[in-house]
Protein backbone atom coordinates (compact mmCIF):
# COMPACT_ATOMS: atom_id res chain seq x y z
CA UNK A 1 0.00 0.00 0.00
CA UNK A 2 1.33 3.34 -0.96
CA UNK A 3 1.15 6.19 1.73
CA UNK A 4 -0.97 8.15 -0.20
CA UNK A 5 -3.92 4.68 0.37
CA UNK A 6 -3.34 4.73 3.45
CA UNK A 7 -5.75 6.56 5.63
CA UNK A 8 -4.12 8.91 8.40
CA UNK A 9 -7.03 7.45 10.90
CA UNK A 10 -8.99 4.39 10.40
CA UNK A 11 -11.60 3.26 12.70
CA UNK A 12 -13.77 0.23 11.93
CA UNK A 13 -16.24 -1.19 14.32
CA UNK A 14 -16.10 1.18 17.67
CA UNK A 15 -17.96 0.39 20.29
CA UNK A 16 -17.29 2.45 23.16
CA UNK A 17 -18.70 2.51 27.19
CA UNK A 18 -18.93 4.63 30.09
CA UNK A 19 -19.30 2.20 32.70
CA UNK A 20 -22.42 0.18 31.81
CA UNK A 21 -23.83 2.58 29.52
CA UNK A 22 -23.29 1.74 25.70
CA UNK A 23 -22.77 5.23 24.07
CA UNK A 24 -21.06 4.16 20.72
CA UNK A 25 -22.51 1.32 18.72
CA UNK A 26 -20.03 0.22 16.20
CA UNK A 27 -18.61 3.54 14.17
CA UNK A 28 -16.95 2.80 11.08
CA UNK A 29 -15.06 5.64 9.11
CA UNK A 30 -11.42 7.08 8.10
CA UNK A 31 -9.40 10.13 7.71
CA UNK A 32 -7.06 10.86 4.27
CA UNK A 33 -3.89 12.58 5.49
CA UNK A 34 -4.32 16.27 4.83
CA UNK A 35 -8.14 15.86 4.35
CA UNK A 36 -11.02 17.72 6.74
CA UNK A 37 -13.55 15.94 8.04
CA UNK A 38 -16.57 16.57 9.95
CA UNK A 39 -18.47 14.82 12.84
CA UNK A 40 -21.89 16.89 13.02
CA UNK A 41 -25.40 15.77 14.43
CA UNK A 42 -27.46 16.30 17.72
CA UNK A 43 -26.58 16.67 21.54
CA UNK A 44 -25.84 13.87 22.90
CA UNK A 45 -25.11 12.18 19.60
CA UNK A 46 -21.66 10.58 20.47
CA UNK A 47 -19.42 13.20 18.51
CA UNK A 48 -17.16 13.92 21.44
CA UNK A 49 -17.31 10.60 23.21
CA UNK A 50 -15.87 9.31 19.32
CA UNK A 51 -13.00 11.77 19.64
CA UNK A 52 -12.11 10.63 23.10
CA UNK A 53 -12.25 7.27 22.24
CA UNK A 54 -10.34 8.01 19.57
CA UNK A 55 -7.39 9.48 22.41
CA UNK A 56 -8.18 6.43 24.91
CA UNK A 57 -9.83 8.01 27.00
CA UNK A 58 -12.49 5.99 27.64
CA UNK A 59 -11.08 2.83 29.24
CA UNK A 60 -13.47 0.47 27.65
CA UNK A 61 -13.59 0.55 24.00
CA UNK A 62 -13.43 -2.07 21.37
CA UNK A 63 -13.14 -2.34 17.29
CA UNK A 64 -10.31 -1.22 15.66
CA UNK A 65 -8.72 2.26 15.34
CA UNK A 66 -5.81 2.54 13.58
CA UNK A 67 -3.26 5.57 13.01
CA UNK A 68 -1.59 5.51 9.65
CA UNK A 69 -2.05 1.91 9.90
CA UNK A 70 -1.06 0.73 13.12
CA UNK A 71 -3.67 -0.36 15.76
CA UNK A 72 -3.70 2.05 18.51
CA UNK A 73 -6.76 -0.28 20.47
CA UNK A 74 -4.75 -1.79 22.83
CA UNK A 75 -2.42 1.37 23.92
CA UNK A 76 -2.91 3.38 26.77
CA UNK A 77 -3.84 7.02 26.03
CA UNK A 78 -0.24 8.91 26.32
CA UNK A 79 1.54 6.21 23.77
CA UNK A 80 -1.75 7.05 20.84
CA UNK A 81 -1.21 10.88 21.43
CA UNK A 82 2.64 9.95 20.42
CA UNK A 83 1.61 8.69 17.09
CA UNK A 84 0.74 12.58 16.42
CA UNK A 85 -2.60 13.22 17.53
CA UNK A 86 -3.34 16.75 18.87
CA UNK A 87 -6.64 17.05 20.81
CA UNK A 88 -8.58 19.90 21.84
CA UNK A 89 -11.40 19.54 24.41
CA UNK A 90 -15.01 20.71 24.24
CA UNK A 91 -14.37 22.57 27.22
CA UNK A 92 -10.98 23.78 26.07
CA UNK A 93 -9.12 22.62 29.16
CA UNK A 94 -7.06 25.32 30.14
CA UNK A 95 -5.63 24.62 33.48
CA UNK A 96 -6.19 27.40 36.03
CA UNK A 97 -3.15 26.81 38.15
CA UNK A 98 -0.63 27.30 35.32
CA UNK A 99 -0.41 30.62 33.39
CA UNK A 100 -0.64 31.32 29.98
CA UNK A 101 2.62 30.31 29.11
CA UNK A 102 2.80 26.78 31.08
CA UNK A 103 -0.22 26.28 29.20
CA UNK A 104 1.04 26.80 26.02
CA UNK A 105 4.20 24.51 26.46
CA UNK A 106 2.53 21.85 28.63
CA UNK A 107 2.16 19.28 25.78
CA UNK A 108 5.55 17.94 25.01
CA UNK A 109 6.69 18.03 21.27
CA UNK A 110 5.97 14.23 19.63
CA UNK A 111 6.95 14.98 16.45
CA UNK A 112 9.48 17.22 14.20
CA UNK A 113 7.39 19.79 12.39
CA UNK A 114 5.97 21.29 14.80
CA UNK A 115 5.26 25.04 14.71
CA UNK A 116 7.46 27.22 16.60
CA UNK A 117 6.98 29.87 18.89
CA UNK A 118 7.28 33.12 16.26
CA UNK A 119 5.06 31.06 14.01
CA UNK A 120 2.39 30.61 16.36
CA UNK A 121 2.92 34.20 17.92
CA UNK A 122 2.55 35.72 14.42
CA UNK A 123 -1.11 33.78 14.52
CA UNK A 124 -2.11 34.16 17.75
CA UNK A 125 -0.19 37.85 18.87
CA UNK A 126 -2.44 38.00 21.92
CA UNK A 127 -1.54 35.11 23.66
CA UNK A 128 2.13 36.97 23.99
CA UNK A 129 0.82 40.03 25.88
CA UNK A 130 -0.84 37.79 28.40
CA UNK A 131 1.61 35.20 28.98
CA UNK A 132 2.11 35.72 32.90
CA UNK A 133 -1.65 35.58 33.19
CA UNK A 134 -3.84 32.52 34.63
CA UNK A 135 -4.87 30.32 31.78
CA UNK A 136 -8.19 30.49 32.73
CA UNK A 137 -8.38 34.25 33.16
CA UNK A 138 -8.03 34.94 29.19
CA UNK A 139 -11.77 35.57 27.44
CA UNK A 140 -13.35 32.69 25.44
CA UNK A 141 -11.67 32.84 22.72
CA UNK A 142 -8.20 33.71 23.71
CA UNK A 143 -8.98 30.23 25.64
CA UNK A 144 -9.99 28.58 22.43
CA UNK A 145 -6.96 29.77 20.59
CA UNK A 146 -4.45 28.51 23.40
CA UNK A 147 -6.34 25.39 23.37
CA UNK A 148 -5.61 25.22 19.89
CA UNK A 149 -2.23 26.73 19.87
CA UNK A 150 -0.57 24.49 22.58
CA UNK A 151 -1.40 21.13 20.04
CA UNK A 152 0.08 23.41 16.90
CA UNK A 153 3.49 23.48 18.62
CA UNK A 154 3.99 19.47 19.24
CA UNK A 155 4.30 18.55 15.81
CA UNK A 156 0.70 16.50 15.84
CA UNK A 157 -0.14 15.91 11.91
CA UNK A 158 -3.44 14.88 13.50
CA UNK A 159 -6.12 17.40 15.03
CA UNK A 160 -8.97 16.76 16.99
CA UNK A 161 -10.93 19.40 17.69
CA UNK A 162 -14.23 19.53 19.58
CA UNK A 163 -16.93 22.61 19.00
CA UNK A 164 -13.87 24.91 18.53
CA UNK A 165 -16.16 28.08 17.95
CA UNK A 166 -18.61 26.75 20.17
CA UNK A 167 -20.45 29.89 22.73
CA UNK A 168 -18.32 32.23 20.80
CA UNK A 169 -19.02 36.23 19.54
CA UNK A 170 -19.46 35.79 15.97
CA UNK A 171 -16.01 37.81 15.07
CA UNK A 172 -14.04 35.14 17.08
CA UNK A 173 -16.06 32.74 15.27
CA UNK A 174 -15.29 34.25 11.83
CA UNK A 175 -11.34 33.82 13.36
CA UNK A 176 -11.44 30.74 13.93
CA UNK A 177 -13.31 29.31 10.96
CA UNK A 178 -9.99 31.32 8.66
CA UNK A 179 -7.53 29.61 10.95
CA UNK A 180 -9.17 25.95 10.03
CA UNK A 181 -8.78 26.78 6.68
CA UNK A 182 -5.33 27.89 7.35
CA UNK A 183 -4.02 24.72 9.20
CA UNK A 184 -6.16 22.59 6.29
CA UNK A 185 -3.58 24.64 4.06
CA UNK A 186 -0.37 23.80 6.04
CA UNK A 187 -1.24 19.91 5.69
CA UNK A 188 -3.24 19.39 9.08
CA UNK A 189 -5.39 15.84 8.74
CA UNK A 190 -8.45 17.35 10.85
CA UNK A 191 -11.45 16.36 12.49
CA UNK A 192 -13.77 18.69 13.52
CA UNK A 193 -16.88 18.18 15.84
CA UNK A 194 -18.72 21.32 14.61
CA UNK A 195 -22.12 22.84 15.12
CA UNK A 196 -21.82 26.29 13.12
CA UNK A 197 -22.81 25.00 9.71
CA UNK A 198 -21.37 27.30 7.85
CA UNK A 199 -17.34 26.72 9.80
CA UNK A 200 -18.25 23.29 8.94
CA UNK A 201 -19.11 23.32 5.30
CA UNK A 202 -16.23 25.76 4.71
CA UNK A 203 -13.59 23.86 4.67
CA UNK A 204 -14.74 20.08 5.05
CA UNK A 205 -14.04 17.11 2.50
CA UNK A 206 -16.38 14.73 3.90
CA UNK A 207 -18.88 15.34 6.50
CA UNK A 208 -20.14 12.07 8.60
CA UNK A 209 -23.37 12.08 10.23
CA UNK A 210 -23.63 10.87 13.94
CA UNK A 211 -27.03 9.67 15.73
CA UNK A 212 -27.28 7.85 19.03
CA UNK A 213 -23.68 6.70 18.65
CA UNK A 214 -23.92 5.42 15.15
CA UNK A 215 -22.79 6.71 11.32
CA UNK A 216 -25.75 7.56 9.59
CA UNK A 217 -24.61 9.00 6.86
CA UNK A 218 -22.03 10.50 4.90
CA UNK A 219 -22.23 13.66 3.01
CA UNK A 220 -19.36 15.03 0.42
CA UNK A 221 -18.14 18.72 0.99
CA UNK A 222 -17.77 19.92 -2.09
CA UNK A 223 -21.21 20.79 -3.30
CA UNK A 224 -22.38 22.57 -0.28
CA UNK A 225 -25.71 24.15 -1.99
CA UNK A 226 -26.96 20.38 -3.11
CA UNK A 227 -27.27 19.30 0.46
CA UNK A 228 -28.00 22.20 2.49
CA UNK A 229 -31.28 21.12 3.43
CA UNK A 230 -29.50 17.52 4.06
CA UNK A 231 -27.42 18.79 6.51
CA UNK A 232 -30.00 20.99 8.47
CA UNK A 233 -32.33 18.20 9.32
CA UNK A 234 -29.41 16.57 11.23
CA UNK A 235 -28.17 19.28 13.05
CA UNK A 236 -31.76 20.22 13.81
CA UNK A 237 -31.96 24.15 12.78
CA UNK B 1 10.93 40.00 83.23
CA UNK B 2 7.99 37.85 82.68
CA UNK B 3 5.64 37.85 79.33
CA UNK B 4 2.13 37.62 80.62
CA UNK B 5 3.23 35.94 84.09
CA UNK B 6 5.57 33.81 81.91
CA UNK B 7 9.39 33.45 81.68
CA UNK B 8 11.03 34.00 78.50
CA UNK B 9 12.84 31.15 79.36
CA UNK B 10 9.61 28.75 78.96
CA UNK B 11 8.07 30.83 76.63
CA UNK B 12 11.12 30.59 73.70
CA UNK B 13 11.82 26.96 74.56
CA UNK B 14 8.20 25.99 73.95
CA UNK B 15 8.19 28.23 70.57
CA UNK B 16 11.12 26.43 69.83
CA UNK B 17 9.99 23.04 70.72
CA UNK B 18 7.04 24.02 68.35
CA UNK B 19 8.97 25.26 65.55
CA UNK B 20 11.02 21.65 65.59
CA UNK B 21 7.65 19.39 65.86
CA UNK B 22 6.35 22.20 63.16
CA UNK B 23 9.24 21.13 61.16
CA UNK B 24 8.17 17.56 61.08
CA UNK B 25 4.57 18.31 60.53
CA UNK B 26 5.10 20.57 57.45
CA UNK B 27 7.26 17.91 56.00
CA UNK B 28 4.81 15.05 56.11
CA UNK B 29 1.64 16.79 55.29
CA UNK B 30 3.49 18.39 52.64
CA UNK B 31 4.07 14.55 51.40
CA UNK B 32 0.52 13.89 51.86
CA UNK B 33 -0.59 16.49 49.81
CA UNK B 34 0.82 16.11 47.15
CA UNK B 35 -0.11 12.80 47.00
CA UNK B 36 -3.82 13.97 47.66
CA UNK B 37 -3.26 16.30 45.31
CA UNK B 38 -2.31 13.97 42.31
CA UNK B 39 -3.98 10.87 43.10
CA UNK B 40 -6.88 11.69 45.38
CA UNK B 41 -5.93 8.82 47.86
CA UNK B 42 -5.71 9.53 51.25
CA UNK B 43 -2.19 7.83 52.32
CA UNK B 44 -2.84 6.35 55.40
CA UNK B 45 0.58 4.62 55.40
CA UNK B 46 2.40 8.10 55.86
CA UNK B 47 2.76 7.34 59.27
CA UNK B 48 3.94 3.86 58.67
CA UNK B 49 5.99 4.98 56.30
CA UNK B 50 7.86 7.58 58.39
CA UNK B 51 8.29 5.00 61.24
CA UNK B 52 10.33 2.91 58.57
CA UNK B 53 12.27 5.98 57.97
CA UNK B 54 13.37 5.64 61.31
CA UNK B 55 13.55 2.01 61.89
CA UNK B 56 15.67 1.71 58.87
CA UNK B 57 17.89 4.25 59.53
CA UNK B 58 18.29 2.25 62.99
CA UNK B 59 18.90 -0.96 61.23
CA UNK B 60 21.55 0.28 59.39
CA UNK B 61 23.46 1.44 62.03
CA UNK B 62 23.36 -1.27 64.02
CA UNK B 63 23.26 -4.01 61.66
CA UNK B 64 25.42 -2.03 59.53
CA UNK B 65 27.13 0.06 60.34
CA UNK B 66 25.93 2.62 58.06
CA UNK B 67 26.31 6.15 59.99
CA UNK B 68 22.98 8.88 60.02
CA UNK B 69 24.88 10.67 57.11
CA UNK B 70 24.44 7.58 54.98
CA UNK B 71 20.95 6.52 56.54
CA UNK B 72 19.38 10.05 55.32
CA UNK B 73 19.56 9.25 51.87
CA UNK B 74 20.00 5.13 51.83
CA UNK B 75 16.46 4.97 53.89
CA UNK B 76 14.41 7.03 51.98
CA UNK B 77 15.48 5.66 48.62
CA UNK B 78 14.84 2.16 49.58
CA UNK B 79 11.23 2.90 51.09
CA UNK B 80 9.90 5.19 48.07
CA UNK B 81 10.73 2.05 46.10
CA UNK B 82 8.84 0.33 48.80
CA UNK B 83 6.13 2.71 47.72
CA UNK B 84 6.64 3.22 44.53
CA UNK B 85 5.81 -0.90 43.95
CA UNK B 86 2.95 -0.57 46.19
CA UNK B 87 1.46 2.21 43.74
CA UNK B 88 2.25 0.18 40.72
CA UNK B 89 0.58 -3.13 42.08
CA UNK B 90 -1.65 -2.19 44.82
CA UNK B 91 -2.75 1.54 44.41
CA UNK B 92 -2.97 1.49 40.66
CA UNK B 93 -5.85 -0.78 40.54
CA UNK B 94 -7.65 0.95 42.99
CA UNK B 95 -7.80 4.61 41.21
CA UNK B 96 -10.92 4.29 39.15
CA UNK B 97 -12.86 2.40 42.45
CA UNK B 98 -14.27 4.79 45.35
CA UNK B 99 -11.67 6.83 46.82
CA UNK B 100 -13.10 5.19 50.11
CA UNK B 101 -10.53 1.98 48.90
CA UNK B 102 -7.23 3.48 48.46
CA UNK B 103 -7.49 4.92 52.13
CA UNK B 104 -8.50 1.29 53.01
CA UNK B 105 -5.94 -0.18 51.81
CA UNK B 106 -3.07 2.38 52.77
CA UNK B 107 -4.49 1.89 55.97
CA UNK B 108 -4.00 -1.41 55.60
CA UNK B 109 -0.46 -1.38 54.79
CA UNK B 110 -0.31 0.41 57.63
CA UNK B 111 -1.33 -1.88 59.95
CA UNK B 112 0.90 -4.97 58.69
CA UNK B 113 3.97 -2.56 58.69
CA UNK B 114 3.75 -1.74 61.97
CA UNK B 115 2.14 -5.24 63.03
CA UNK B 116 5.31 -6.91 61.68
CA UNK B 117 8.22 -4.25 63.14
CA UNK B 118 6.30 -4.59 66.34
CA UNK B 119 6.51 -8.33 66.19
CA UNK B 120 10.52 -8.44 65.02
CA UNK B 121 11.38 -5.48 67.52
CA UNK B 122 8.89 -5.25 70.42
CA UNK B 123 7.32 -1.96 71.08
CA UNK B 124 9.91 -0.04 73.11
CA UNK B 125 11.64 2.73 71.94
CA UNK B 126 14.94 1.83 70.20
CA UNK B 127 17.57 4.60 70.95
CA UNK B 128 19.65 6.47 67.60
CA UNK B 129 22.63 8.23 68.68
CA UNK B 130 22.37 11.45 68.32
CA UNK B 131 25.01 12.54 65.13
CA UNK B 132 25.67 16.09 66.09
CA UNK B 133 26.11 16.28 70.18
CA UNK B 134 26.43 19.85 71.49
CA UNK B 135 24.89 23.09 71.06
CA UNK B 136 24.90 26.78 71.84
CA UNK B 137 24.07 28.91 74.76
CA UNK B 138 21.82 31.31 73.66
CA UNK B 139 21.93 33.16 76.56
CA UNK B 140 18.09 32.29 77.63
CA UNK B 141 18.12 29.29 77.04
CA UNK B 142 20.15 25.88 75.45
CA UNK B 143 20.07 25.13 71.61
CA UNK B 144 20.93 21.60 70.72
CA UNK B 145 22.83 21.53 67.20
CA UNK B 146 20.89 18.55 65.79
CA UNK B 147 16.92 20.53 66.54
CA UNK B 148 19.07 23.06 64.35
CA UNK B 149 19.93 21.49 61.85
CA UNK B 150 16.35 19.66 61.59
CA UNK B 151 15.13 22.97 61.29
CA UNK B 152 17.29 23.62 58.55
CA UNK B 153 17.06 20.98 56.47
CA UNK B 154 13.18 21.26 56.83
CA UNK B 155 12.81 24.57 55.54
CA UNK B 156 15.09 23.58 52.67
CA UNK B 157 13.16 20.49 52.06
CA UNK B 158 9.87 22.16 51.80
CA UNK B 159 10.84 25.13 49.89
CA UNK B 160 12.89 23.12 47.47
CA UNK B 161 9.55 21.17 47.03
CA UNK B 162 7.28 24.12 46.87
CA UNK B 163 9.61 25.60 44.04
CA UNK B 164 9.81 22.23 42.11
CA UNK B 165 6.29 22.64 42.27
CA UNK B 166 5.39 26.00 41.18
CA UNK B 167 8.25 27.01 39.08
CA UNK B 168 9.26 24.18 37.26
CA UNK B 169 8.16 22.51 33.73
CA UNK B 170 8.23 19.44 35.64
CA UNK B 171 5.61 20.69 38.77
CA UNK B 172 3.65 22.02 35.87
CA UNK B 173 3.15 18.69 34.46
CA UNK B 174 1.92 17.95 37.82
CA UNK B 175 -0.23 21.30 38.66
CA UNK B 176 -1.42 20.01 35.39
CA UNK B 177 -2.84 16.67 36.35
CA UNK B 178 -4.03 17.49 40.02
CA UNK B 179 -6.64 19.41 37.41
CA UNK B 180 -7.35 16.97 34.96
CA UNK B 181 -4.86 14.11 34.38
CA UNK B 182 -6.74 12.18 32.08
CA UNK B 183 -5.99 15.50 29.58
CA UNK B 184 -2.27 15.44 30.70
CA UNK B 185 -2.09 12.17 29.59
CA UNK B 186 -3.73 13.16 26.15
CA UNK B 187 -1.01 15.47 25.36
CA UNK B 188 1.42 12.72 25.35
CA UNK B 189 2.58 12.62 28.96
CA UNK B 190 3.25 9.27 30.49
CA UNK B 191 0.78 10.20 33.50
CA UNK B 192 0.94 6.45 35.06
CA UNK B 193 4.48 6.83 35.57
CA UNK B 194 4.23 10.61 37.26
CA UNK B 195 1.63 9.36 39.52
CA UNK B 196 4.67 6.16 40.37
CA UNK B 197 7.09 8.71 40.73
CA UNK B 198 4.89 11.33 43.01
CA UNK B 199 4.03 8.48 45.35
CA UNK B 200 7.83 7.51 45.78
CA UNK B 201 8.34 11.47 46.53
CA UNK B 202 5.93 11.61 48.99
CA UNK B 203 6.67 8.62 50.80
CA UNK B 204 10.42 9.10 50.15
CA UNK B 205 9.67 12.61 51.81
CA UNK B 206 7.83 10.74 55.07
CA UNK B 207 10.87 8.29 55.96
CA UNK B 208 13.21 11.21 55.67
CA UNK B 209 11.36 13.01 58.14
CA UNK B 210 11.58 9.18 59.67
CA UNK B 211 15.29 9.65 59.64
CA UNK B 212 15.51 13.22 61.18
CA UNK B 213 13.06 12.02 63.57
CA UNK B 214 14.96 8.88 64.95
CA UNK B 215 17.73 11.21 67.09
CA UNK B 216 15.07 13.07 68.68
CA UNK B 217 12.37 10.84 69.61
CA UNK B 218 12.79 7.20 70.40
CA UNK B 219 12.15 4.59 67.36
CA UNK B 220 9.42 2.56 67.74
CA UNK B 221 6.63 1.18 65.39
CA UNK B 222 4.01 3.24 67.09
CA UNK B 223 5.76 6.56 66.73
CA UNK B 224 4.27 6.88 63.21
CA UNK B 225 0.51 6.59 64.81
CA UNK B 226 1.29 9.14 66.82
CA UNK B 227 2.77 11.86 64.24
CA UNK B 228 -0.26 10.91 61.60
CA UNK B 229 -2.84 11.58 63.52
CA UNK B 230 -1.79 15.52 64.16
CA UNK B 231 -0.25 15.39 60.52
CA UNK B 232 -3.66 15.01 58.92
CA UNK B 233 -5.49 17.56 61.15
CA UNK B 234 -2.27 20.10 59.57
CA UNK B 235 -3.16 18.77 55.96
CA UNK B 236 -7.18 19.71 56.63
CA UNK B 237 -6.06 22.93 57.96
CA UNK B 238 -4.18 23.76 54.79
CA UNK B 239 -6.61 22.44 52.28
CA UNK B 240 -6.58 18.88 51.01
CA UNK B 241 -3.95 19.24 48.78
CA UNK B 242 -2.60 22.41 48.36
CA UNK B 243 1.07 22.68 48.66
CA UNK B 244 1.51 25.90 50.60
CA UNK B 245 -1.25 25.28 52.80
CA UNK B 246 0.55 22.07 53.81
CA UNK B 247 3.86 23.86 55.06
CA UNK B 248 2.44 26.66 56.58
CA UNK B 249 0.04 25.04 58.61
CA UNK B 250 2.79 22.77 59.58
CA UNK B 251 5.32 25.29 60.74
CA UNK B 252 2.08 27.57 62.60
CA UNK B 253 0.53 24.41 64.44
CA UNK B 254 3.66 23.39 65.80
CA UNK B 255 4.18 26.83 67.07
CA UNK B 256 0.60 26.97 68.05
CA UNK B 257 0.70 23.80 70.08
CA UNK B 258 3.87 24.83 71.87
CA UNK B 259 2.17 28.11 72.85
CA UNK B 260 -0.50 25.99 74.45
CA UNK B 261 2.02 24.42 76.41
CA UNK B 262 3.29 27.48 77.97
CA UNK B 263 -0.07 28.87 78.48
CA UNK B 264 -2.56 25.87 78.97
CA UNK B 265 -0.27 22.93 78.97
CA UNK B 266 -3.46 20.80 79.59
CA UNK B 267 -4.83 21.83 76.08
CA UNK B 268 -1.59 21.33 74.20
CA UNK B 269 -2.76 17.49 72.81
CA UNK B 270 -5.73 19.21 71.52
CA UNK B 271 -5.30 22.24 70.42
CA UNK B 272 -5.00 21.15 66.56
CA UNK B 273 -8.19 19.15 67.02
CA UNK B 274 -9.82 22.57 68.40
CA UNK B 275 -8.18 24.56 65.83
CA UNK B 276 -9.00 21.65 62.95
CA UNK B 277 -12.97 22.30 63.43
CA UNK B 278 -12.77 25.83 63.63
CA UNK B 279 -11.05 25.79 60.23
CA UNK B 280 -13.77 23.54 58.90
CA UNK B 281 -16.46 25.45 60.43
CA UNK B 282 -14.88 28.84 58.81
CA UNK B 283 -12.95 27.44 55.71
CA UNK B 284 -14.87 24.12 54.51
CA UNK B 285 -12.34 23.46 51.91
CA UNK B 286 -9.54 24.21 53.84
CA UNK B 287 -7.19 27.46 54.71
CA UNK B 288 -4.99 27.43 51.39
CA UNK B 289 -7.51 26.02 48.90
CA UNK B 290 -8.18 27.95 45.65
CA UNK B 291 -12.37 28.51 45.00
CA UNK B 292 -12.93 26.04 41.64
N1 LIG C 1 -19.21 11.01 31.33
C1 LIG C 1 -20.31 10.40 30.84
N2 LIG C 1 -20.90 9.40 31.52
C2 LIG C 1 -21.99 8.78 31.04
N3 LIG C 1 -22.58 9.08 29.87
C3 LIG C 1 -22.05 10.07 29.14
C4 LIG C 1 -20.88 10.78 29.58
N4 LIG C 1 -20.58 11.71 28.66
C5 LIG C 1 -21.50 11.58 27.69
N5 LIG C 1 -22.39 10.60 27.97
C6 LIG C 1 -23.52 10.17 27.14
O1 LIG C 1 -23.01 9.70 25.92
C7 LIG C 1 -23.81 10.12 24.84
C8 LIG C 1 -22.95 10.83 23.83
O2 LIG C 1 -22.46 12.03 24.40
P1 LIG C 1 -21.43 12.98 23.66
O3 LIG C 1 -20.43 12.14 23.01
O4 LIG C 1 -20.97 13.97 24.65
O5 LIG C 1 -22.37 13.66 22.58
P2 LIG C 1 -22.09 14.91 21.63
O6 LIG C 1 -20.67 15.32 21.77
O7 LIG C 1 -22.42 14.43 20.28
O8 LIG C 1 -23.03 15.98 22.08
C9 LIG C 1 -24.92 10.97 25.44
O9 LIG C 1 -26.07 10.17 25.56
C10 LIG C 1 -24.41 11.35 26.78
O10 LIG C 1 -25.46 11.49 27.69
MG1 LIG D 1 -19.91 17.12 22.45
Amino acid sequence: MSEAQTPHLAITDLNAWYGESHVLHGITLDVKPGELVTLIGRNGAGKTTTLRSIMGMLKNRKGSVRCLGQETIGLRTYQIARLGLGFCPEDRGIFASLDVQENLMLPPVLKPGGMSEDELFAIFPNLKTRFNSPGTKLSGGEQQMLAIARILRTGASLLLLDEPTEGLAPVIVKQIGRLIGQLKARGFTIILVEQNIQIASQWADRHFVLESGRVVDQVEGGDLTAHMPRLKTYLGV
Amino acid sequence: MDIFGVSPQLLLGQLLLGLINGSFYAMLSLGLAVIFGLMNVVNFAHGAQYMLGAFVAWLLLTMFGVPYWGALVIAPVVIALFGMALERFLLRRLQNEDHLFGLLATYAVALIVEGLVLHGYGSSGLPYTNPIPGGVMLGFMFLPYYRLWVVAISLVLCLGTWLLIERTKLGSYLRAANERSELVEAFGINVPKLVTLTYGFGVGLAALGGVLAAPIYSVSPSMGTNMIVVVFAVVVIGGMGSIAGAIVSGYALGLAEGLTKVFYPAGANMTIFALMILALMIWPSGLFSKAQ
